[in-house]
Order: C-alpha cells, then sequence, then structure tokens
C-alpha cells in the first residue's frame, strides 16, 4: 500500500509553489562552493582539455611508467683519484693524532679519517695527560661541517677576498707603527707556545700591542689566587685518583671545573679495590653531575657553601670560625674536619665559589695537609683569561685609543654581560677584525668577519699542563676560503713561511729537545721539560712548600686567611641565589649549532634543546611555578622572568629540580644565540647577560610568568619505586661486610612452588657459544659518572639521526644508548627498598606508591647507562614476523633493517625499550633540517653503517662493524684478537673505564675477569632475557645503608 | 624439390673455387712481403752491427727509458750514432764510454753529458758495464735502421693456417650438401610412395568415412563445453602465469649481464689477458680494504708512460676485433684519452696538472645495505677474482658476471669451504668446530657467514 506520508525538513516544502525549494530540490548544496580558490584560475581551467577522467589515466600511467622506469637502475659513477695519495686507501680508515683546544675544551684526540674526511673522535689513549673525554669534544667533529660556516672573508655583508683583508690590516699597521694607538688582540686562551711565541714576535714588531685572553665563562677567581701563591697565572691540576677523601664546596669537577678532564683519575679511586674507596662529600646549590657522583651532598646556598669552607678551614687550624650555619651542617663540618685529618695528605679539598678568597682558602688547605692529589708544580694553563684586561680593553676602546682589534675565538657581543659598552668602544675602533667559523653576535659590529680554520683544519700545539705539550694538525684541506688566526698573523707580519713551519720550528728549537718532530706528530703528545721561565717559578713554589712544611706553617696560614675566612663566614645574600653553570652538552655555546649537542640530553634533567631555570620543590610551590606531564607525555614547565639589578631575564622556562638547594636557582650558560644559527638551534635563553662582573653567582628576584613552555624532555619517571633490581645500590660497609647474596640479590622465582633464583629457569634452549667470540659488555656503574660522551660517540659512529625538539618531545628520541637518571624518594635508594618492602594493604599501597613517585629534597642520584642488552634469549626475536631481528653465535642481537617491515612488536615486548622507530625519514628531508639534510653535514656519515630510511626498527649493534673489522684485521695477519682491539664506540670514548668491552670466550680478557666480580647483576634479571651486557652494583661510601 | 637438389652441387662448387681463388690470392702476398724482407736485410748491412740482435738487447736494456722516435726518460734514438757525430762532433766510443759509465761522465763534466743530463731532469742513466762493444754496436745498428717487425715474416704461416682452415669448413659444408640431397630424395620417396598407396586404396573402394566426422563437434566447441577442463586449463594458465610473472619480477634489480660503456676503452682482455697483469697490480686495494678499488690513472701511467701506442698481438687483430672496430689505431686512441684525463704531456714527458677524472660507469652495484668485504675474500679466503668476477681476462668489456643476489652470496657460503690452513686466526675455531660438526673441513655457512648481521649493518 503506497504512502501518502510526507517527510519534510522545512516548513516551505510543504508549499509546492515556493520557487526557493524548486530551486534547492535541483541544487546539491543550498550555497555555491567556492571552487575558485583552490581551482585557482577559472578560466584556464574551463579552457583546459582535460577532465577528471583524463587527469586519472595520466596518474595511472605515469605511476605505472614510474615503476617500471624504477625497475632499471641508475647509472652509478665511479671517479677513481687521478693521483692518489699512498696513505689513503679507500675503505680503510686513518687515524691522525690532534688537539682540541678551542678555548673551552681541552684534549689531545684521535681523528678518524675515512677517504679523507674526519668522521670520528678517539681519545688519544696514549696521552699522558689530556686523553679525557667529553660529549663537545666527540660532537665537535660535527662542527666541521657545519652548513652555516663562513665561507670566506667578509667586510659587513660584502664578500671580500683575503688579498682585500691583508691590504687593509697592513696599511692599518703601518699607519699604527709608532702610534699611541693601540694593536690589541681579543683572543681565546690557546694554552700555545708557538702562538705565544708569535704573538711575542709580533709584539717585537708593533711594541704598542696588547694581547688580552677572555674566556666566556671567567676562572679569574682561580686563577688570581694561584697566581697570588704561586707566582704564575694558571690553575692546579688535580689527581682524583690519589685522593681518599674529596671534599668540593660547588666545584662540578666531573663537568666543566677548571677546563674539566677529571672523570678519569677521580673514576679510579670511586670503584671499590680490595675494600676501600674514596670518600666524596659535595656542597654545593645546583644539582651537578659531580653531586650526583658524591657519597654524600649537601645542599647549600652559594653563601652558605663559603661560610662552610670558612668554617672547615676553621675547624682544621682548630680556631673557631663563627658562622650562623645550621647545626647539621655545623656538625658534618666538624665531621669532615675529622676525615681530613684520619686521611692527612689522602684527603684534597676544591671549591667552585667564585671567589678569591675562597679560592685561596682551598690552596690553603691543601698545601696544609700537604694533599698528594693537588699537582701545583705542573700548573694547567687551559684558562687564561684576564677579565680585568678586557674591563681595561673596553675603556681604551671608548677612549678612541684602539686602532685595530683582531678577535679570535672569542664572541664578547654574546658573552658579556654588558654590551653596551664593548659595542659602543667596538664602534670607535678603525679597524676591527673577528676571525669566527660562523656568523656571530661580535661579526655583526666588527668591520671585518674573517671565516676561520675549524681546529681540524689547523695547524697548532699546546701546553695544557706545564711538561705536557700536544700538537694540532689539520686532518682535512679547509672546506672553505678559510684562514687561520696564526696564519693571518703570520702574513701581517710579512713572514714567508707558513704556520706549520713556524710551529715546527719552535718546537724543533724550544720544546723537542732533540726528540723527533715526526713521532711527536705521530703520537700527538710530548711530554718535556717547560722552558726556562716557568722553571725558575717551581723552584720558588719548592721553596714556598719547604717553608709551609715548618711547624708554624697552620697558624701562618691561618693569620694569611684571617681576612678572606672572615669576609667568608659574614656572607649574606638577598633574595634568591642564582648560580649559573654550563652544561655537559652546552658548555660554553661556541657549539650551540651542532644538532649533537643540541639533542644531547643534559645528565640530570634529562631534557634536551633547551636551558631552563631550575629551582627546588618548595620554591616552585612558593612562586606558584609548576611542571606537568600533558598527554602526549611530553613535560611542560612554567615560565619565570629573573630580575637582577636592573636586568630582566624574560620567560625562563622552569624545571623542577630535586636536590636544589632552597633558595636558590640555576640557570645555564650556552643558549639564546640567534646569529649564525640555523633556525632549530636557536633555543633557550642568554644566561650570558645575567653574569655580571664575571660572577657565577647572582642575587636574583624571580616572578612567575604567564604561559607553560614545552620541554624536550626524555625520561619523566624520575624515581625507582623501590625497584632495587634496576640500579642496585649498596653502602661500602654492608659491601665489605656481608655476603654478596644480601646486597646483590638474585631475583626468586617460583618453579613447582620451590623459590628459585631466577637465572635457573630457562625456557628455551641456549645456543653453544663456547666457539669463536662470544662479545660481553660491562657497565660499572660505580665508575660511570653520566658524562654523556658515550652517547655523542654512539651516534657519530651509528649514524644516528637527529630529529629535533618536537619529536623528542613525543618520546620519538632515536639515542640507541641513553643514560637513565634515577633520584631516590626517600634519602637513599636503600630506604625506597625498605619503604616499599613494608608496603601492607590497598591503602597504604596507594598513598605511599604515590609518594615514592616524587624525588626527595636532597635525594640520591644514580646514573644508568642502558644501550640494548643483547639478550641470549631475546624477547624482541621471537615476536618479529619477518625474522629481521636474529641472534648470532657471537653474542650480538642483529638487526637487518631492509629486512624490517615496521610491525615495533620487537620494540614492545623489549623489556629494556632500546629499540627505535623511524618514524619519518630523516635523511633527505626539509622537515628534518639537520646535518643529514646537506652534502656538507653528510660528510660526516660513517660509510661503514647503514644509513636507516623511514619505518625500520633500529638500535644498538654492539658496533658490529667495529667487533667485524677487528677479526677480519686479524684474519688477514693470520693471528688471534688481542683483547684491546674489540672496542665499541661507547666503551672507546669512556674515559672513566666504566664501559668495558670485550670477548667472554677470551679468558685472559679484561671482560671475562671483570664478569668474575661480585658486583655483576644483569638489568631485570628476573624476566630471564639473560643479557649479554651486564652491570656492576654500584657501591656508595656510606656508613649507612 | 628439384630446385633444391640442383642448388647444392652448384653452391658448393662455388664455394670450392672461391677459396682456391683466396688461396693462390694469399700465396701470392707472401711472396710479395718475403721479398720486402730480403730487401731490407740487404740494406742493413752497411752497418757493423747485427740490427736484429741489437734489437733483442734494446728491448732488454733500454727500452725502459728510450724510445726510437719520440722523447721519454731519456731522449729519442733513431740513428743517435749520426746524430752525434753531425751536431755534436762525437765519436763512436764517446757512446761507448757514455753507456758503459754515463754517471762518471757527468762526474768528469763532460760537457755535452752535463747538458743531456740537465735536460732530462737530472736523472741519471743507469751504467752498462756489461755491455760489450759489439753488443752497443748492434743496438746502435738497431737504431740506425730497425729490422721490419717480425709480423710481416710470420704472415705466409698464418695465411696458409688460414687456407686450410677455410679448406675444412668447405668440405663440412660439402657433407652437409650430400646429407641434405639424400634427406630431399627420400622425402620425395616417401610422398611419392603414399601417393601409389591411396591410390591403390581407392582403386580398392576403401573410402573414409567423411560425412561421420563432420557430425562430430569441434573439439574448441567441446572443449568450452566441458567445464571442468575449462577450470583445470585456467588454474594452470594462472598458474604458469604467475610462475613467469613471478621470476619476471625476481629478476629485476638484477643486473646480471651489465655491459655499460665506458668513457675510455679500456679492455681487460689486452692488459689481464694478453699481458697476464696481476688483478691486484691495479685493483691493489681489494687486498686489504672492502673495496677492490678502481686503479687511480697514476696506477695506469707507471706502465702508459712508456706503452703509448697500442702495436696489437703477435697475430694482428683478429677479424672478430676488426669487425667491432678494434683496430690498433682505435687502442692507441683510447691510450691518448688516458694522457688527457691524466694530464700528461706526451712532447715534454711531463705532468701537466690539468686532469679531467674519469667518470666509469660502476658496473657491480651492491646495495648500501650489504657489507661487503674484498679482503676477506681475497687475502683471507684466497678466493679467485673470476669466482665471482668471470673470465674477465677475455672480457673485452666488463660486465656483471654474477647476479649479486643474497642467494647466489648465500649458495657459495653454504658450499665453499674455507681455507684455514696456515691462519693463526682460524687454528683454535676451526679445531674445536671441526669436533663439534665432525668435519674437516668448514664451510662459511658453519662459521657464521650466513648471520644477517655479519653482512647487514
Amino acid at each position: 500500500m503506497a504512502s501518502t506520508k510526507k517527510y519534510w525538513k522545512n516548513e516551505a516544502e510543504l508549499n509546492p509553489n515556493d520557487s526557493t525549494i524548486k530551486k534547492l530540490r535541483y541544487n546539491e548544496f543550498p550555497e555555491e562552493i567556492p571552487v575558485d580558490e583552490f581551482l585557482g584560475d577559472g578560466d584556464t581551467l574551463s579552457d583546459s582539455n582535460t577532465s577528471r577522467r583524463d587527469f586519472l589515466k595520466y596518474v595511472g600511467f605515469s605511476t605505472a611508467a614510474a615503476s617500471i622506469a624504477a625497475c632499471e637502475g641508475p647509472v652509478r659513477k665511479s671517479i677513481p683519484y687521478v693521483m692518489k695519495p699512498d696513505s689513503i686507501v679507500p675503505g680503510i680508515a686513518n687515524y691522525y693524532a690532534t688537539t682540541i683546544a678551542n678555548g673551552f675544551d681541552f684534549a689531545s684526540i684521535l681523528v678518524k679519517t675515512r677517504e679523507g674526511r674526519p668522521i670520528k673522535i678517539e681519545r688519544n689513549k696514549e696521552a699522558k695527560f689530556g686523553s679525557h673525554s667529553s660529549a663537545r669534544i666527540q660532537a665537535s667533529v660535527l662542527s666541521l661541517y657545519d652548513s652555516s660556516r663562513l665561507q670566506g672573508p667578509r667586510a659587513g655583508d660584502q664578500d671580500i677576498s683575503w688579498e682585500v683583508l691583508d691590504a687593509t690590516v697592513k696599511a692599518q699597521l703601518n699607519s699604527l707603527k709608532g702610534s699611541d694607538k693601540q694593536i690589541a688582540f681579543l683572543t681565546q686562551t690557546y694554552a700555545s707556545p708557538s702562538t705565544a711565541k708569535l704573538i711575542e714576535e709580533f709584539k717585537a714588531q708593533y711594541p704598542n700591542t696588547k694581547h688580552i685572553s677572555y674566556d666566556a665563562i671567567s676562572e679569574d677567581a682561580a686563577l688570581d689566587a694561584f697566581e697570588a701563591k704561586y707566582g704564575s697565572r694558571a690553575l692546579p691540576d688535580y689527581r682524583f685518583e690519589n685522593a681518599d677523601v674529596i671534599i668540593s664546596f660547588g666545584a662540578d669537577f666531573l663537568g666543566d671545573w677548571q677546563g674539566g678532564g677529571f672523570s678519569s683519575g677521580y673514576a679510579k679511586g670511586r670503584v671499590p679495590k680490595d675494600g676501600k674507596m674514596s670518600k666524596h662529600v659535595q656542597f654545593e646549590s645546583n644539582m651537578t653531575l659531580t653531586g650526583a657522583n658524591a657519597d654524600q651532598r649537601i645542599a647549600l646556598t652559594p653563601s652558605e657553601q663559603k661560610k662552610a669552607l670558612a668554617s672547615l678551614f676553621g675547624a682544621l687550624n682548630n680556631s673557631s670560625v663563627s658562622t650562623d650555619l645550621n647545626d647539621a651542617v655545623k656538625q658534618t663540618i666538624q665531621q669532615i674536619a675529622k676525615t681530613i685529618g684520619e686521611a692527612g695528605s689522602k684527603a684534597v679539598v676544591v671549591t667552585g665559589i667564585d671567589d678569591v678568597g675562597a679560592q685561596s682558602i682551598a690552596i690553603a688547605i691543601n698545601e696544609m695537609i700537604e694533599s698528594e692529589a693537588v699537582d701545583t708544580d705542573a700548573p694547567k694553563n687551559i684558562r687564561q683569561g684576564n677579565t680585568k684586561d678586557l674591563v681595561q680593553l673596553t675603556q681604551d676602546m671608548n677612549a678612541g685609543n684602539v686602532g685595530l682589534l683582531i678577535m679570535d675565538g672569542v664572541n664578547p657581543m654574546y658573552t658579556l654581560a654588558d654590551t653596551t659598552a664593548f659595542e659602543s668602544g667596538l664602534s670607535k675602533v678603525n679597524v676591527s677584525i673577528c676571525f669566527t667559523m660562523a656568523m656571530n653576535e661580535t661579526c655583526m659590529v666588527s668591520k671585518y668577519s674573517a671565516a676561520a680554520n675549524h681546529y681540524l683544519e689547523s695547524w697548532g700545539d699546546t701546553e695544557m699542563k706545564k711538561g705536557h705539550f700536544s700538537l694540532m694538525q689539520p686532518t682535512i684541506k679547509q672546506l672553505f676560503d678559510t684562514r687561520q688566526f696564526q696564519s693571518a698573523l703570520m702574513m701581517w707580519l710579512d713572514k714567508e713561511e707558513s704556520y706549520y713551519d713556524f710551529v715546527k720550528a719552535t718546537w724543533e728549537t724550544d720544546i723537542l729537545n732533540g726528540g723527533s718532530w715526526n713521532q711527536a706528530l705521530h703520537d700527538g703528545v710530548f711530554s718535556g721539560e717547560s722552558s726556562m721561565e716557568t722553571d725558575e717559578t717551581t723552584a720558588v713554589i719548592v721553596e714556598e712548600t719547604t717553608d709551609s712544611n715548618a711547624d708554624t706553617a697552620s697558624s701562618e696560614g691561618v693569620a694569611g686567611m684571617a681576612s678572606a675566612v672572615g669576609a667568608l663566614a659574614g656572607a649574606s645574600a638577598q633574595g634568591y641565589e642564582l648560580t649559573l653553570y654550563s652544561k655537559a652538552g652546552m658548555g660554553d655555546g661556541q657549539m650551540a649549532n651542532n644538532p649533537w649537542i643540541q639533542e644531547f640530553p643534559d645528565p640530570i634533567t634529562r631534557v634536551s634543546w633547551d636551558n631552563y631555570l631550575t629551582v627546588s620543590k618548595s620554591d616552585a610551590q612558593n612562586l606558584g611555578l609548576v611542571n606537568e606531564n600533558v598527554a602526549n607525555g611530553g613535560l611542560d614547565g612554567s615560565y619565570a622572568n629573573v630580575k637582577a639589578d636592573g636586568i630582566v631575564l624574560e620567560n625562563i622556562p622552569v624545571v623542577i629540580q630535586p636536590g636544589q638547594a632552597v633558595g636558590t636557582i640555576g640557570l645555564s650558560y650556552g643558549y639564546g644565540r640567534t646569529v649564525g644559527l640555523k633556525e632549530e638551534m636557536q633555543t633557550g635563553v642568554n644566561a650570558y647577560t645575567i653574569y655580571k662582573d664575571f660572577k657565577n653567582v647572582q642575587e636574583v628576584e624571580i616572578e612567575k610568568a604567564s604561559g607553560m613552555h614545552e620541554f624536550a624532555c626524555i625520561q619523566l619517571h624520575n624515581t625507582l619505586m623501590g625497584r632495587g633490581d634496576i640500579i642496585k645500590e649498596t653502602s661500602l660497609e654492608t659491601y665489605n661486610s656481608e655476603d654478596a647474596s644480601e646486597w646483590n640479590h638474585v631475583p626468586q622465582v617460583s618453579l613447582n612452588h620451590q623459590e628459585v633464583p631466577a637465572t635457573s629457569v630457562d625456557l628455551w634452549e641456549s645456543f653453544d657459544r663456547s666457539i669463536g667470540h662470544h662479545f660481553n659488555m660491562s657497565i660499572d656503574l660505580n665508575a660511570c659518572t653520566g658524562c654523556g660522551a658515550c652517547v655523542i660517540a654512539c651516534h657519530a659512529e651509528n649514524n644516528v639521526p637527529v630529529v629535533g625538539k618536537q619529536e623528542v618531545r613525543l618520546s620519538r628520541d632515536m639515542h640507541w644508548l641513553r643514560i637513565d637518571r634515577y633520584y631516590s624518594s626517600e634519602d637513599t635508594f636503600e630506604g625506597d627498598n625498605t619503604k616499599k618492602k613494608e608496603i601492607s594493604g590497598a591503602f597504604e599501597s596507594k598513598t605511599k606508591f604515590g609518594e615514592m613517585e616524587d624525588p626527595a629534597a636532597n635525594p640520591m642520584v644514580a646514573f644508568q647507562p642502558v644501550m640494548c642488552q643483547h639478550c641470549n634469549h631475546a624477547p624482541c626475536e621471537t615476536v618479529c614476523p619477518v625474522a629481521a631481528t636474529t641472534h648470532s653465535r657471537q653474542g650480538q642481537n642483529h638487526m637487518a633493517y631492509n629486512r624490517c617491515v615496521g610491525t615495533r612488536y620487537c620494540a614492545n615486548n623489549c623489556p629494556y625499550k632500546v629499540r627505535r622507530f623511524n618514524w619519518f625519514l630523516y635523511n633527505n628531508n626539509d622537515e628534518f633540517d639537520f646535518h643529514f639534510n646537506d652534502d656538507l653535514g653528510k660528510m660526516v656519515i660513517n660509510p661503514d653503517v647503514t644509513v636507516r630510511s623511514r619505518g625500520v626498527i633500529e638500535k644498538c649493534s654492539l658496533c658490529i662493524q667495529m667487533t667485524q673489522k677487528s677479526i677480519l684485521d686479524a684474519k688477514r695477519d693470520g693471528r688471534e684478537v688481542k683483547d684491546d682491539e674489540f672496542q665499541t664506540a661507547c666503551s672507546n670514548a669512556c674515559d672513566t673505564g666504566a664501559i668495558v668491552f670485550g670477548d667472554i670466550n677470551n679468558k685472559e680478557s679484561e671482560v671475562s675477569k671483570l664478569k668474575e666480580s661480585e658486583r655483576v647483576y644483569h638489568l631485570l634479571e628476573s624476566v630471564g632475557t639473560q643479557p649479554n651486557v651486564f652491570y656492576h652494583v654500584k657501591v656508595r661510601n656510606t656508613d649507612e645503608a | 624439390m628439384k630446385k633444391v637438389s640442383n642448388r647444392n652441387p652448384f653452391s658448393s662448387f662455388f664455394g670450392f673455387s672461391l677459396v682456391t681463388l683466396l688461396l693462390i690470392f694469399n700465396t701470392g702476398l707472401a711472396q710479395d712481403s718475403a721479398a720486402e724482407t730480403e730487401a731490407t736485410t740487404t740494406t742493413e748491412e752497411v752497418v757493423g752491427g747485427d740490427p736484429v740482435k741489437g734489437k733483442q738487447l734494446f728491448n732488454q736494456n733500454c727500452a725502459a727509458c728510450h724510445s726510437l722516435n719520440r722523447k721519454m726518460t731519456g731522449p729519442a734514438l733513431a740513428n743517435v750514432e749520426s746524430r752525434l757525430a753531425e751536431e755534436e762532433g762525437l765519436d763512436k766510443d764517446w757512446l761507448y764510454r757514455w753507456i758503459k759509465n754515463s754517471p762518471a761522465m757527468i762526474a768528469e763534466g763532460d760537457a755535452y753529458a752535463v747538458r743531456t743530463y740537465n735536460e732530462y731532469n737530472q736523472a741519471a742513466m743507469t751504467a752498462f758495464p756489461t755491455l760489450s762493444d759489439q753488443d752497443i754496436d748492434d743496438i746502435l745498428a738497431y737504431t740506425a735502421a730497425p729490422p721490419p717487425a717480425p709480423v710481416v715474416a710470420t704472415t705466409p704461416v698464418a695465411g696458409s693456417g688460414d687456407g686450410s682452415g677455410s679448406g675444412s669448413a668447405i668440405s663440412n659444408e660439402l657433407i652437409l650438401g650430400a646429407l641434405v640431397l639424400i634427406f630431399g630424395l627420400l622425402v620425395m620417396m616417401l610422398f611419392l610412395v603414399n601417393k601409389t598407396l591411396k591410390r591403390i586404396a581407392e582403386a580398392n573402394g576403401l573410402v573414409k568415412e567423411k560425412a561421420l566426422a563432420e557430425k562430430r563437434t569441434p573439439i574448441w566447441k567441446a572443449f568450452a563445453q566441458n567445464q571442468f577442463l575449462v577450470l583445470v586449463t585456467s588454474i594452470l594458465l594462472i598458474l604458469a602465469a604467475a610462475y613467469f610473472a613471478y621470476g619476471w619480477m625476481m629478476q629485476l634489480g638484477i643486473d646480471q649481464g651489465y655491459e655499460p660503456v665506458q668513457p675510455i676503452h679500456y679492455s681487460h682482455k689486452i692488459h689481464a689477458g694478453d699481458n697476464k697483469i696481476e688483478c691486484n697490480y691495479c685493483h691493489s686495494s681489494a687486498r686489504v680494504s672492502k673495496h677492490s678499488g678502481i686503479p687511480s690513472l697514476n696506477v695506469c701511467m707507471n706502465c702508459h708512460k712508456s706503452i703509448y701506442e697500442y702495436t696489437g698481438n703477435a697475430e694482428g687483430p683478429s677479424a672478430e676485433d676488426l669487425a667491432n672496430g678494434y683496430t690498433n689505431e682505435f687502442y692507441t686512441g683510447e691510450i691518448k684519452k688516458l694522457y688527457k684525463a691524466v694530464g700528461w704531456d706526451e712532447e715534454n714527458q711531463q705532468y701537466t696538472g690539468e686532469t679531467q677524472p674519469v667518470q666509469w660507469v660502476r658496473v657491480h652495484n651492491l646495495p648500501d645495505l650489504a657489507y661487503f668485504n674484498h679482503s676477506q675474500h681475497v687475502t683471507v679466503g684466497k678466493i679467485e677474482c673470476q669466482t665471482c668476477h668471470g673470465p674477465i681476462e677475455e672480457m673485452e668489456i666488463v660486465q656483471q658476471f654474477a647476479p649479486l643476489t643474497m642467494g647466489w652470496c648465500i649458495k657459495c657460503h653454504q658450499e665453499t669451504n674455507v681455507d684455514v690452513k696456515d691462519n693463526g686466526y682460524y687454528e683454535k675455531i676451526h679445531a674445536e668446530l671441526s669436533k663439534k660438526y665432525e668435519v674437516d673441513k668448514l664451510t662459511a655457512a658453519q662459521l657464521g657467514g650466513l648471520e644477517c648481521g655479519k653482512c647487514h649493518y
């Protein structure tokens, strides 16, 4: 039966004569769709014969044609050398010993080159001094291939030729000869005998020359104190391996304090040997790497640190110094004084307090106890900056007394707190030249920008420590039309020879003492006598030391120090005390355009691509500052404004830092640069603007600003929640007195209703690995300081892509090796474990587990490097549907990228979360405009490792390209592989010996000996994965558990 | 049929007469050249030495640095004796002394000696005290008038060889022709017999039932009606199509037989085949590196400083070479291309520094995801280059011999025993593994050569 029902949408429809309805009935869309907007020009469109169907046909055909065409391989060209240099064999790496000396980092290094391209920095293990490693040193090779490098000299914005610049400078020099006006060199610290000699020669020709060394982060206090005591402007060298007791007042000596490089000595004393290890107490305000590694860390404000140092000095001299420190601290100091007294010359006191008095007191204490850990006879030259000279120069410039200013390795317009005086001065200098690798803030206001070499393109030398010389040699021809400062100087002095000749001559006359130049160049280092002049100073020092050996020494010391002690004891501060520090990654900021450095997560906060204000939890609560994790897993933080004496730093993101002393805040240097940097790299705020009078502690006011900052933080959960089997930690006392099963408990599982050790249960049949090599890696949590050199070394060796801030924020970081950092929720990790054990009942577990998510106000910190554990029973292998990840007889878990289809089952099934997925194509992709996106940056790629494409999983391979190479070398020579030949990028980069790699089927190898240790445990042993990476229980030198 | 039987004897006759003609012509040619040789030898007797012996001595002692008609490391030596006598007024004795001990003469300060020494970049000539005056005479005789190339003398032999070769071809042709004739006759006979038999049958009234045959459904219709058969056939067809499609797809990206034209026609046949140059002389990095390395041009110049033209092999260019245009002039032209690329000034025997690196087309392209190390195979495994690269010494233009697929790699790893002899690295591993597998010889696979990560990282 037909229905006459009529459905209507609008009343008007009921009226059959409504014209609108009629019209609408035939129009699908009531309003005309503005197709012109997306189809562009309507006329051309209608003229065109191409219909939609035609278009689809074309698409179809062209796709088919393209796919068939793609079946034909492209024609690849192969262009050999016309004249091949003898030393280069395609496919074989050459190593050259050289030196990095960029004014902030100084180290003896080996450079790995392939087909003439430097691709990797290694430690020069043969160097007696300066063989240390850091994330920055490892990353410095990428700065060579920085696409924003200056490619030739410039006058303002105009490219000019060197001839023009040479002529200008020579003309200016001629006019300045015998004039009242100064010629000034404002340079980084070189610590270079040849450069010093060259500048002396320049001064001989132009007596009105002044050379000012300038360190962006000043070590003036320490230098002045040392100069006052020992007569030479240098820094004492510390050998922490000789110290049983290390007391540090705000000295981040595992970071960049006094140039860094102390970690390997420190680590030697930290690994328990015969039941003994050094004791380390740290007083500090910011949470630093050093504080994180200390046995006891006392959070004090900078002014309290001064008081504490003063009262320690008093306690050691049995004279009372009255301070308003609280009783607990006073008691600790008394205790420390006692410990130092017992340790005698085996103790050392270091301080990072930016105050000549404090530095003098530290020197006095070490003199008094005749500390074996301090070497003042052969001091370090790696910081020479003198801010007084700089201030003087600025005045001279403003007075119009400077005719020629040549700057090299410095960027005062960025690193000075008050740039106005310098800028106005600079404008009054007739000719100003700024040697620089890339455009920077100072170039912008200098008349000329001289394109400088990277250190891997330069000749040079250093005397980092007295008597320890090292050479710098180029490992690649200059990529651009650049010139190093010294060569330019030679040119301007009308010298015929090259700087290489000059260095060689200097070495042959002054340094080598008959030794072979070629040998020194090969080794990169040379230990010898220093020049005569410094020998005299040594003599003076020896006399002084003998003096202080006399009975009256201590009282004399006290008397001499009285005023300093008084000043320190009476230290006070108003408002918040801001401590400026340098990050393990960014340092002083000269490598800000290096994507590896930017993406390197800070070891403490695990934040990359940013600097931030570190604030204690209670201060944050008072100020209303918050940190929160948002839905996509990212960390957000409030903004704050910091005000000091009229300087305002606005919108600094805030990180709430456990362990930050209440009443203090921290901010790192090196960020906030804009000139000459790619847009992605322009991160953070410039802390130098608040670096007033070159003092790293400033009194400031903070206020909350509106908005939230999006951080790229790679670790969001900060505590272990009492899961003691991830990081096992014990006290030295327990370690010495108890059985290993007590402090290195093997997890138990239930088998047939019996508790048995997890290691005894096995679901799978084991491979037979007794034949051939079986690689294992040992990680000693006692030796690991968390510095992160291994992270960058891994990055460089394995062509790991940089993914950028946004991707890191989404937890898509690609680091194959991460260093997890954990805070304790109670005062110690042991406390966490106990608390967890004592939890009973649903209500308690709810509240107490909640509490355990938050770190303590001054927590213990532990670092744990985690890479693929290369499980013998790997959970990832069993779930891969295409067998892309398989196991090898040598113990390495293989990953065949081209086989991977990207299901990510393996990543989900990995208990260690070490597998990384290529969410995007990270090379040749403008969305990821880092070094993989330009031809220059690609020169750093290791040709032995595949560059992965989109949609595949990647992970640590235990550097299989390196082990395979060692094996092949041995096969070619027809010999067995030597133990030290087996290395990975991380084990090579580790200067503390925390990461040791080798073959456990070779019973003589270091790693198989380490595996015998009682401290050995595997990560998440209860899972039964039987990893080939093992850890050593962290032992802290504390009495209480 | 008739036509065929007629043509054969005619063509063979034609062929035979052609051969005879050729033979006659060839012999005539040989006689001509023999006469020529004789003529040259008679003219040489004017000079004191024996140019034939002299040539031998020249090639042994002098040719590394001297040529007759062009400057090399040392001056051109054609008519050196008369040249010196005319231009410098130096006699044979001077030459004896010079050749036997030139450094001494330079040290003495002999004017011309010092001048020559300085002119040729102060490269002192090796002293030849062992050469007797007679030897030197022979050499000088050769330089005054070189004997003709021995190629000419051997021509008659080659010619007669050719003749006999073509003769045997003719006889083959004759036999074949006869066979064809016999078969043709046989076929004709069969046809005739068949025809006769049919006629007899028809006469006997044995006619085929044609009507019955017409009633039958045609086979294609029957096939179309049988659905089962259609199904089976289509399945078979689809399977066959899939098989071939699969086969086609599997060869995608496999460039076996890839034989690109190179910017310089470099003949491995001449270098590795005719002249037996060791592969590793040019591809030296194959011993130590992952790359076999395309030799840099200075390696070419080690020999090609003195080999400036191609004189061909003893037998002269083969017919095949000539057909391809590979004449001596062609090869010499390729050597000039090398000089241009490396920037070698032939006139002054020095590098100009103006180089044009050669853009060779890469023949063997392994994908980036596969790691292959030549030294592992060449030095450690002692594998012949030819195992993977084929008879390279016979290739005029190099082509990809192996498929370079993973299956191909694996097959070899599974089958090849690893040569562990005298290799300290393998000693222990080999002893343990052979105990485990209870075999004496181990394949690469048994040593772990099939694990993914060994080649993919």
